[in-house]
């Protein structure tokens, strides 16, 4: 820092994103170069553009570094139990269908041990925007392999390389009836923000997946420098393909990114569904369901 | 406050445990419902999806009892009575969630009818094996509460306390029925809505502004608000202050488990119910609880006639244990005869509760099917020879 950036007033708010976080609750927990901090800027710039009204958004996170952000968010905002963020967020939605909620967590979170849930979730169109952050490892714990670490990368649970198959997660997503599925890097700041404005603001189960570097445990193990390298890779390996063929979007290690938006389509939620044929079952005698 | 008279179904019903168990919740308020299908509970479940949607409730059924048992917590989050229902194997897979919800301080009922273990065991059958999971499942510490109804009649009673209980102390209750009330079919007397006393949420009414989530009244339970409505909560399953954000010290954990525990610990006079039947001048007093609390009354009632002075205590809350009652009979009885479709758990409780050494006798029994009464009558004869 130099001497004449020292003279700024700090005292008056140099980031607008700061209304939305809990600041009393700085610094965070997240390590120097981790692209987590990155796409919750993306979310609150998203969430600003969407104007959705706060009091009515509801923010639930599982368990790991992801499932931070639901503590900072100055939202309401759940830390449920590993894996289980989408079971709670389907509770709290249908019953109060007036709330809007993100469930926000990481890859192992949602699709390892929550990943039943995921599913389940995404077939039922139950009207919730996931936004998963995928750092290719276990982070919290200390780098262990996950479903999303590809091929070749190395984990502390995979010392001499992992050879299980990753998650195509946007594949996965549409298979399982997502309406929305756009894949972006910590990289597409803006691109992020709009997907996750045009998530929030989509009807039904949408899904937004965001790479982000993990430079103590994922890139520091497989040898892929600093934040700011996995960032440079990012840039140089991305391809945008909107309306790509989400069977062809896998990714490989420092392979080719196919980033965009892959599925934007209209099908009727959860209680759509369920209002609609209790309606067409009892007349006059069922009042829809509002929670 | 009244229950509202919109889905409760005064009469007399000739239905069974499960029915009345769901009929009971109707009554409380409750209105969502999560669960997974497993016998001896399913029947439960099925009701309330037959009921729900022409009185405004919401079933799910979700993809197992994990889903089922946190998505009754972001619905009690939203403001909603939510209940969940399973029988062994589901419940031992609710058991982070029970800690969950006694770490949130998040009021939701869970049912569990239990049936024979462990594992898969004797999924049609009885059992009371799940009594001891019931109290400590979760790992860490918490109170708990837990009834345990005998007949459909306290099935549908019962329920309607466990949703009064856990608003009132905002924590998890759980209703410990077993495949025999469950399944029996007994008269059920619904009564009209406005005899039936309903426990509304705990609502904390001010401005969001210095508002603290954790914050306990004297009892040491806090009031709550719900999503939506502009308080920006946190909650969490961590280790928290009463703002409701993590803190990782030993000092704030101290502060918050000697709460959870004690909220029930130091309410339990009030909370435990139980019912005696000829303890003055026992000198043998039967301890039992659910299906066995009826199978043990032929057993009593032959040594009576024998002349044998034969108490009879039935718990009604199994958790908290009325300590202070048995101490008291332990004091004037020679022995406890505790018979309990397991191989002892709640017979630790009485044994723990004791005021001086008194001989305590179980009567164990594996489960798939109720004791005979005669060996629960041997042991009453055989406690008084020592």
């Amino acid at each position: 820092m130099t001497e004449e950036s020292m003279d700024v007033d700090v005292s008056m708010p140099t980031n607008t994103v700061e209304e939305y976080l809990r600041m009393e609750r700085m610094p965070h927990i997240w390590c120097p170069g981790c692209g987590i901090g990155t796409t919750v800027n993306c979310f609150v710039h998203g969430l600003e553009a969407s104007g959705l009204d706060l009091k009515k958004v509801a923010v639930v996170s599982g368990i790991g570094c992801t499932g931070r952000v639901a503590g900072y968010l100055k939202l309401d905002s759940f830390h449920t139990t590993h894996g289980r963020a989408i079971p709670f967020a389907t509770g709290l939605k249908l019953a109060n269908p007036e709330l809007k909620v993100v469930v926000y967590s990481g890859d192992g979170d949602l699709v390892a041990i929550g990943g039943n849930h995921f599913i389940h979730a995404a077939r039922r169109n139950v009207d919730m925007t996931v936004i998963l952050i995928n750092n290719f490892i276990y982070g919290m714990t200390g780098g262990q392999v996950a479903p999303t670490t590809p091929v070749g990368a190395t984990a502390s649970t995979t010392p001499y390389g992992n050879f299980e198959e990753a998650f195509n997660l946007p594949y996965l997503a549409e298979s399982c009836g997502a309406v929305y599925v756009a894949r972006w890097t910590a990289y597409h700041v803006r691109h992020a923000a709009k997907a996750i404005k045009d998530a929030l603001l989509k009807k039904g189960f949408s899904f937004v997946e965001i790479l982000a570097p993990c430079p103590t445990l994922y890139s520091r193990r497989n040898k892929l420098g600093d934040g700011l390298d996995q960032m440079k890779f990012y840039a140089a390996a991305s391809e945008i393909q909107n309306d790509a063929d989400t069977k062809a979007v896998g990714l490989s290690f420092q392979g080719k990114i196919v980033v965009g938006k892959f599925v934007d389509k209209d099908k009727p939620t959860y209680l759509d569904a369920m209002n609609t044929f209790y309606v067409q079952k009892f007349g006059d005698r069922y009042a829809p369901y509002k929670g | 406050m009244k229950a509202d008279p919109k889905g409760v179904m005064t009469g007399a019903f000739f239905i069974d445990g499960d029915h009345a168990c769901a009929e009971g919740a109707i009554a409380a308020g409750c209105r969502f419902v999560a669960g997974y299908p497993i016998t001896p509970s399913t029947e439960v479940v099925e009701r309330i999806a037959e009921r729900f949607p022409l009185i405004g409730g919401l079933f799910i059924q979700m993809e197992d009892e994990i889903a089922s048992s946190i998505a009754i917590q972001g619905a009690a989050w939203a403001g909603k009575k939510a209940m969940t229902v399973t029988s062994g194997p589901g419940f031992s897979l609710m058991m982070e969630h029970i800690g969950l919800a006694a770490m949130t301080e998040t009021p939701c009922v869970f049912v569990d009818v239990q049936r024979a273990g462990p594992s898969t065991g004797l999924p049609t059958l009885p059992a009371q094996g799940d009594m001891m999971q019931a109290r400590w499942g979760s790992h860490g510490d918490y109170g708990i509460i837990a009834v345990c109804p005998n007949s459909p009649q306290e099935s549908f009673d019962l329920t309607i306390k466990a949703f009064n209980l856990s608003e009132q102390y905002r924590v998890p209750v759980l209703v410990m029925l077993d495949e025999c009330v469950g399944h029996m079919t007994e008269r059920v007397v619904i009564p009209p809505a406005d005899q039936i006393e309903i426990t509304p949420r705990r609502s904390w009414e001010g401005p969001p502004e210095g508002f603290l989530l954790y914050k306990p009244d004297k009892d040491g339970v806090p009031p709550m608000v719900k999503a939506g409505d502009g308080y920006n909560v946190h909650v969490t399953g961590l280790t928290h202050d009463e703002r409701g954000y993590p803190v990782m010290t030993a000092a704030v954990q101290e502060k918050l488990v000697h709460r959870l525990v004690n909220k029930i610990r130091l309410n339990a006079e009030a909370i435990v119910e139980f019912r005696e039947d000829q303890v003055d001048g026992a000198e043998v007093m039967v301890v039992s609880y659910g299906i066995t609390s009826r199978v043990a009354i032929p057993a009593i009632e032959q040594a009576r006639q024998e002349g044998l002075k034969v108490g009879h205590f039935r718990l009604i809350t199994a958790w908290p244990f009325p300590k202070r009652r048995i101490r008291e009979l332990s004091a004037k009885v020679r022995a406890f005869v505790v018979p309990e479709i397991n191989y002892g758990q709640m017979v630790h409780e009485v044994e723990r509760s004791l005021g001086r050494t008194v001989p305590v006798v179980p009567v164990s029994h594996g489960g798939g099917s109720v004791h005979n009464p005669k060996d629960i009558y041997g042991a009453i004869v055989n406690s008084l020879k020592g």
